[in-house]
């Protein structure tokens, strides 16, 4: 079984976030944290992304959006809802607007909770989203030599 | 015999090495900006990684063209490599080059469509300086030949300092690498997201990396090519020359911003023609005055 959480590759997606969290995130690329000595890139191609990450509630004109960028993505596939507005909607819950969290569209795995969440935090949340990519991918393997030995 | 080990050696080995070019490139690059960066293996991870993804095409031809863009880059290398003529060598890797070109514009997605236009631009640009090296060697030693070259009396470099640095300067288009990584790179650009490798996923994507691989050994066996005299100890020094080379590539990609495809272009020619040309002119008097 190869290792493949050495190399996941992020999709960062702000939705309606205030942008303190998506500073957050591209702290975690800076020197001082590095999150690449673990593989992680920041890919901006949902087909070559592993691990989405979204940032921000949802609202009524970025949902479909949100569906889309999910649907491109090639399986194993892992979601982390970065901060407390994309957890649950956090103080925008009540705007006319906004759905809520990232899981009314879309199934999230991992909730990273702070508003702005830290940069120690995002980056335990995308070790945890690793460590469930890697059980995603041997699922992934399995499911794929059984279809060849129904194929054969 | 010899021809047959050296070939065999380029298949098996230039993923290799390639490979491990682009780990040491990225540690050198995170260790530049103050970072730890990923560990030296981490380019076949990311392969080995993609290799295992759901496989998403947007049209069924796109990895018929890759697997082309492939093997006509594993033949230009088994060509040169082989020793045979370098001129061919060359035109085969355009061909490939216009693979990739196809197999990219064939998605008809808007920003793999720029990077395949800015892709056709960078040929452009480096097309000249290739062009010209191929006479340089041709002037120098009398043969298009590579096993023949590589056996010149002292290094080719002696008669072609300027078919070099217009080579060199070339190399960092070819390599994808800033300030003349327009049509795609290996860092995120939000403005054309990945350019020319944006519809390509999983093992699409993992077949273009393994191409770049086996092309940058051949780009680098170009480089050493201008060193390599009969004497076995130039191999140690073309070594040398083709690490050093390397290093500056990654000193430039990490110093410069991108340019402008104008700039691209017009930098690369003015090069071409004051380094490249002025060396051609300059080699042609010498050799009329010898006559």
């Amino acid at each position: 079984m190869a290792n493949i959480k050495r190399s996941p590759w992020l999709l960062h997606y702000d939705g309606s976030s205030c942008n303190g969290c998506d500073i957050e995130v591209l702290a975690c690329l800076t020197p001082v944290y590095d999150a690449e000595r673990f593989g992680v890139m920041n890919t901006g191609d949902p087909m070559q992304a592993d691990i989405l990450l979204i940032t921000g509630g949802i609202n009524t004109q970025n949902q479909e959006v949100v569906k889309q960028l999910y649907d491109q993505m090639p399986r194993p596939k892992v979601v982390c809802a970065v901060g407390v507005c994309a957890c649950t909607g956090g103080v925008f819950k009540d705007c006319y607007n906004i759905l809520g969290g990232a899981d009314t569209v879309i199934p999230v795995d991992i909730y990273v909770p702070g508003c702005a969440a830290r940069p120690q935090a995002i980056i335990d949340g995308i070790v945890q989203a690793v460590e469930l990519f890697q059980k995603r991918s041997e699922e992934h393997d399995a499911l794929v030599k059984n279809k060849g030995k129904e194929a054969s | 015999m010899n021809m047959f080990i050296r070939i065999i050696a380029y298949i098996l080995l230039a993923p290799i090495v390639g490979g491990l070019l682009e780990g040491i490139d990225r540690k050198i690059s995170a260790r530049m900006q103050r970072r730890v960066g990923p560990p030296i293996l981490q380019p076949f991870y990311d392969v080995i990684k993609l290799f295992k993804k759901q496989v998403i095409s947007v049209t069924t031809g796109q990895s018929f063209l890759l697997i082309t863009y492939l093997i006509l880059m594993i033949v230009t290398g088994i060509m040169f490599y082989g020793g045979t003529d370098i001129l061919m060598c060359f035109f085969v890797m355009s061909t490939a080059a216009t693979f990739l070109y196809f197999a990219s514009v064939v998605s008809s997605s808007p920003y793999a469509t720029i990077g395949s236009h800015r892709e056709l631009i960078q040929m452009m640009s480096y097309e000249p300086a290739v062009l010209l090296a191929c006479v340089g060697f041709y002037l120098a030693t009398g043969t298009f030949n590579v096993s023949e070259i590589a056996q010149s009396q002292i290094s080719n470099i002696a008669y072609l300092p300027g078919f070099f640095v217009a080579f060199v300067f070339i190399l960092t288009i070819k390599m994808r690498k800033s300030p003349f990584d327009t049509s795609t790179s290996h860092h995120m650009h939000q403005e054309l997201v990945k350019g020319i490798t944006t519809e390509m996923g999983a093992q699409n994507l993992a077949i273009f990396q393994i191409t770049e691989w086996y092309e940058n050994v051949f780009l680098m066996g170009v480089i050493g090519l201008f060193i390599v005299n009969s004497n076995p100890i130039s191999i140690a020094v073309a070594v040398a020359v083709v690490l050093v080379t390397y290093f500056l590539e990654i000193l430039i990609d990490n110093t410069s911003a991108r340019v402008k495809y104008e700039l691209m272009l017009k930098m690369s020619w003015m090069v071409t023609l004051f380094s490249a040309g002025v060396n051609l002119l300059v080699l042609m008097l010498v050799q009329r005055g010898g006559a």
